[in-house]
Parts: structure tokens; C-alpha cells; sequence
């Protein structure tokens, strides 16, 4: 009961709730912070004598408030510790405390110690890595070794970026309905931002990136339970579930990326896909669609598709056009392209990505599927033309690899043709 | 007797395991499984998805409610169907299934009717 795995588990989920209360208590990241540290290092000493408190969360907590008050006078006064006794025996005010918790403060407190990472002043990596280290209480070194930074200039990068969420002002008080709604949706791109870090890298990158999935989808599952009727988060979570699923068969050994159309689709993972797809459905009853809910039902169809043959592309476009209409970007068109492609062929692709040359001049992805449409037309040089930018704006070494198998295909057919 | 073993702890803690810790409970899980299938006093069991994926529907105003149906400390993650002599062997069951999963707490509940229905693949 009181082994380390589990005391280490519990930590880990008790933390959103109970720095987020330390948060609104000492309305100060750092003491928080702090506080919530202590507390943890007295759980480790106390839980294997004591036995785990019922409630961890609730125990963090009074705990964690005890010792920031402390430090406080400590530092104004340089006053004596009060002895361990005197914190020691918690049973008493454990129960009242945990009742008080289950209403729906702590809720809101979760919500605002996620939102103050979205602050707009912070680039998006440095959001990232915020919520990582502390929402998610990932270790500074585990963080820079995932963004290939050395730990101090991690360390440093964090502190400024603490800094200025310090300087913002953030509403203490219980949100209103609408501001709620905003917090959340900002959360929620935060949270899919995070996802998108581990899910989108790839080689060794992917390696020390791949906490960050399962982290995102932790947060998602969190969100989920405090707000358990809000379709777009049921959407983002179903959209997470359903993509991380394929992550044992995106690389080949060697750490080479396999395109979802060549994946073993016997390596997924049924559990994921299930659980996502019971997600979806759940959503879609709210008749209240948001681009999470649409991007969850094309990866459901994904998933769905026994063979990469078997997938209902003509279903995938019109998603993908909804999509369009919700968040019109030439990132979805270009999507949508693909399919289209599947469905009309793929002179009707080129021609619809044809004007996002301008936009997306400097896109990997652009070049990479105009090459493929060339290709499937015939027209060898220009293909090899656009194989050719893409190379030179691959942002990995996987990336860049990927498009030589077309080139070198490209050359044989070439060769075979002339002679 | 037939008992219903109804698996309860912190979804919280459960969700966040890895999917080598999860392997890993499952694994050990397994074998006390195989011994209870050997001794014949296993019959189905169950894995709830996370309470997440849940709904509720109140009968009277025929309300969809999404989420349980309770809000809990600890959560109804499974449950097994055993066929024992009496509490004491039920008990002796969850005992060997606890120390192979810890953390959280099993409900033995005595089953009033059983029926196992259509067969489930």
C-alpha cells in the first residue's frame, strides 16, 4: 500500500489540485511552489510510517499551507521551526478539508494554475515547457534534455518565463461562466500544444519527447473530470486517445517515420482507440461540434479502417471541409488536399493547394505533398523539383530521409524509363 | 456462493500509471488469475474504462448526464464474479488479488441472480 511506486504515483496526480490551491492561498508561484515541495517531502517521510492519507490531495495541501506560512514567518522574523509533532497529526482536520475540496473550488483552481502557462507574451515552446515543469512536475533536467537545452539555460528560460506570468494579473476570485469557458479553451490549446511537442518529433527527438503524450492526455483526462459535459473536451481527449494509439507503430527501428498509410495496424493500441472512439460518441450526442470533435472523428477514421484501403476518404473531405469553415487555415486545406486526392484524384488536389504556394512557401509538408501529387501525375522533374524544396526545409533528419525514398524512387523510374 | 468482487481506487493515480507500470500490474494480475481459474472459483471479469467515458441516465426525468453516477473519492474501475464456499474464501480471494494490485480497496458483494446472458467475444 505504502510502496514507492504508489507514493510516487500519487504525488504525481495529486500536484495540478494541490499546487493549485497552494497557488490561489499564497498567490505566489514560487511559494507555492515551494509549499508544495515540502509537503511532498514530508509525505515521503510520513505515508510509509502512517500509512497514505485518504485523501493526498487534501493532505498536500494543508500540509504544503502549514510550511509556506512557516517559511513566511521564518524569513520576517527568523523564528524558531515549530516541531514536527506539532504538524504531525493531521487526522483531525484531513476530513473537514477534503469535504470542502470536493466542491468546486478546486476545480477553478486547477484551471487557473493551467491557464496562467498560456500567458500570450510566452512563446509557445516556453508554454510547453511551463506546464510541464509546473503542472506536470517535470524535473528542469528532464525538460532541457527534451528541448536539447542545457539544464541551466532551461532553468534560466523557466524562471524568466515565470517572471512574467508573476508581473500578469491574474483574477484570484471564482471565475464567472464566461470567463471560465475562456480559461478552458485556452487550456485546452495549451494541453494539445504539449501533445503535439511529443507527437510531432521524431528520431531520437521522439525518445525524449514521448512523456509529453502521455502527459497532455493526463491533463485531458484531469479537464475532463471537471468539466465531464463539455463536448470539446471530450473532443480533445478523444483526438489525443485516438493518435497516441498509433505511437507503436509509427517508427521503424532504426527511428524512421512510417506514414499512417504503411503502419502495422496490428501494433495499435485497442484500449486507446476503444476509449477515444466511446469519447467521440459521447460528443457528438451534444450535437455542439468544435474543430476538436472534427479532428477526433477523422482520426477516428483512421483508426477505424482495418487496411489503409479500407478508409472512407469521401468521409474524410467533407470532415475536413467542416474544419475549413470552423478554422480556415491553408494548413487544413493542404490536409484536406490529400484527401481529396483519395477521392477526385490528384489533379483536383494540386489544383486546390495550388494557391497556398504563397502561404505556405517555407512549409515542409507543402512541397513534400505537391511532390506526391506530381508524382502520381507523371510529371517526374517537377516532382522531383518540389522533392527537392522539401529536402531543404525538413526541420529533421527523419523528415529529410523520408522525402529521399521518393527522390530515389523518382531516379529509378527515371532509369528504368530510359533505358 | 457467487460474489461480486468490485474493484474501487483512485482513477487519478490509475490513469497515470505508464503503459510498462500498467503491463506490469496486469502481468502479476494475470497469474493470480490463472491460479484462480485452476481452482475453478473464477468466473468473468471485468476492466471499466476511466469514469470519463461514462454517462448516466437518471430513469425518472429520463436525464443523460454526462460522467458516474457518483462523484467519489475513489472510483468503480472492474469487478470479478467468483464462485466460493463462503465470505472468508471471498475474502481470501481479494486478499491474493490486492497483494498482486495495490492501492485502493475491494467491495465483496453476494449475487442475488445470475445470468450469463448471450456469449460475449
Amino acid at each position: 500500500m505504502s510502496d514507492p511506486a504508489w507514493i510516487d504515483a500519487a504525488l504525481t496526480s495529486a500536484r495540478p489540485q494541490a499546487v493549485g490551491a497552494l497557488l490561489r492561498y499564497f498567490r505566489d508561484l514560487d511559494t507555492a511552489e515551494e509549499a508544495f515541495q515540502d509537503a511532498c517531502l514530508r509525505a515521503l517521510k510520513n505515508w510509509p510510517v502512517n500509512g497514505p492519507p485518504r485523501d493526498p490531495a487534501a493532505w498536500l495541501i494543508m500540509v504544503g499551507r502549514n510550511s509556506g506560512i512557516d517559511a513566511a514567518r521564518r524569513r520576517s522574523k527568523q523564528q524558531a521551526l515549530p516541531s514536527e509533532d506539532a504538524i504531525s497529526d493531521l487526522d483531525d482536520v484531513e476530513a473537514p478539508l477534503a469535504e470542502r475540496l470536493d466542491g468546486a473550488d478546486y476545480r477553478d483552481d486547477i484551471l487557473r494554475l493551467l491557464f496562467i502557462c498560456c500567458h500570450p507574451d510566452l512563446p509557445a515552446v516556453q508554454q510547453v515547457a511551463v506546464a510541464l515543469r509546473i503542472v506536470c512536475g517535470l524535473s528542469v533536467a528532464q525538460i532541457a534534455r527534451a528541448f536539447l537545452v542545457g539544464e541551466s539555460a532551461m532553468e534560466q528560460r523557466i524562471t524568466r518565463a515565470k517572471a512574467r506570468i508573476g508581473q500578469a494579473k491574474v483574477a484570484f476570485e471564482t471565475p464567472g461562466p464566461a470567463e471560465r469557458a475562456e480559461r478552458l479553451a485556452a487550456v485546452a490549446a495549451v494541453v494539445y500544444l504539449i501533445f503535439n511537442e511529443g507527437y510531432s518529433s521524431t528520431g531520437e527527438e521522439a525518445d525524449r519527447k514521448a512523456p509529453f503524450a502521455e502527459e497532455a492526455i493526463r491533463l485531458a483526462r484531469l479537464l475532463l473530470r471537471l468539466f465531464p459535459a463539455e463536448p470539446e473536451i471530450m473532443g480533445l481527449t478523444a483526438l489525443m486517445l485516438l493518435q497516441h494509439a498509433r505511437a507503436p507503430a509509427r517508427f521503424a527501428p532504426c527511428g524512421e517515420l512510417i506514414l499512417l498509410e504503411d503502419q502495422d495496424r496490428t501494433l495499435w493500441n485497442r484500449a486507446l482507440i476503444a476509449e477515444g472512439l466511446a469519447l467521440l460518441d459521447k460528443a457528438l450526442r451534444h450535437a455542439a461540434p468544435g474543430p476538436y470533435q472534427v479532428q477526433a472523428a477523422i482520426a477516428a477514421l483512421h483508426d477505424r479502417a482495418p487496411r489503409a484501403q479500407d478508409t472512407d476518404w469521401r468521409e474524410i473531405d467533407a470532415l475536413y471541409a467542416t474544419l475549413e469553415r470552423m478554422t480556415p487555415s491553408p494548413v487544413v486545406t493542404l490536409n484536406r488536399a490529400v484527401a481529396v486526392s483519395k477521392v477526385a484524384g490528384p489533379q483536383a488536389a494540386l489544383d486546390m493547394i495550388a494557391p497556398l504556394a504563397q502561404p505556405l512557401g517555407g512549409y515542409f509538408y507543402f512541397y513534400g505533398a505537391k511532390g506526391g501529387f506530381l508524382m502520381q501525375l507523371g510529371r517526374g522533374r517537377e516532382a522531383y523539383e518540389a522533392f527537392d524544396r522539401a529536402i531543404a526545409l525538413a526541420g529533421t533528419a527523419a523528415e529529410a530521409a523520408h522525402i529521399r525514398l521518393h527522390l530515389d524512387r523518382l531516379a529509378k523510374d527515371a532509369e528504368a524509363s530510359a533505358r | 456462493m457467487l460474489y461480486a468482487i468490485l474493484c474501487y481506487n483512485d482513477e487519478a493515480v490509475t490513469t497515470s500509471w505508464t503503459q510498462e507500470e500498467d503491463d506490469a500490474v496486469m502481468a502479476k494480475l494475470q497469474v493470480v488469475h490463472d491460479q484462480l481459474y485452476a481452482d475453478k472459483l473464477l468466473g468473468p471479469s471485468i476492466r471499466l474504462m476511466p469514469t470519463t467515458t461514462a454517462t448516466t441516465l437518471r430513469k425518472s426525468q429520463d436525464l443523460v448526464l454526462d460522467g458516474p453516477f457518483a462523484e467519489t473519492k475513489e472510483q468503480l474501475l472492474g469487478f470479478y464474479i467468483i464462485d466460493v464456499a463462503n465470505l472468508e474464501a471471498a475474502l481470501q480471494v481479494a486478499r491474493d488479488l490486492g497483494k498482486a494490485n495495490p492501492g485502493g480497496a475491494y467491495e465483496l458483494r453476494p449475487i442475488n441472480i445470475y445470468q450469463p446472458g448471450i456469449e460475449i467475444k
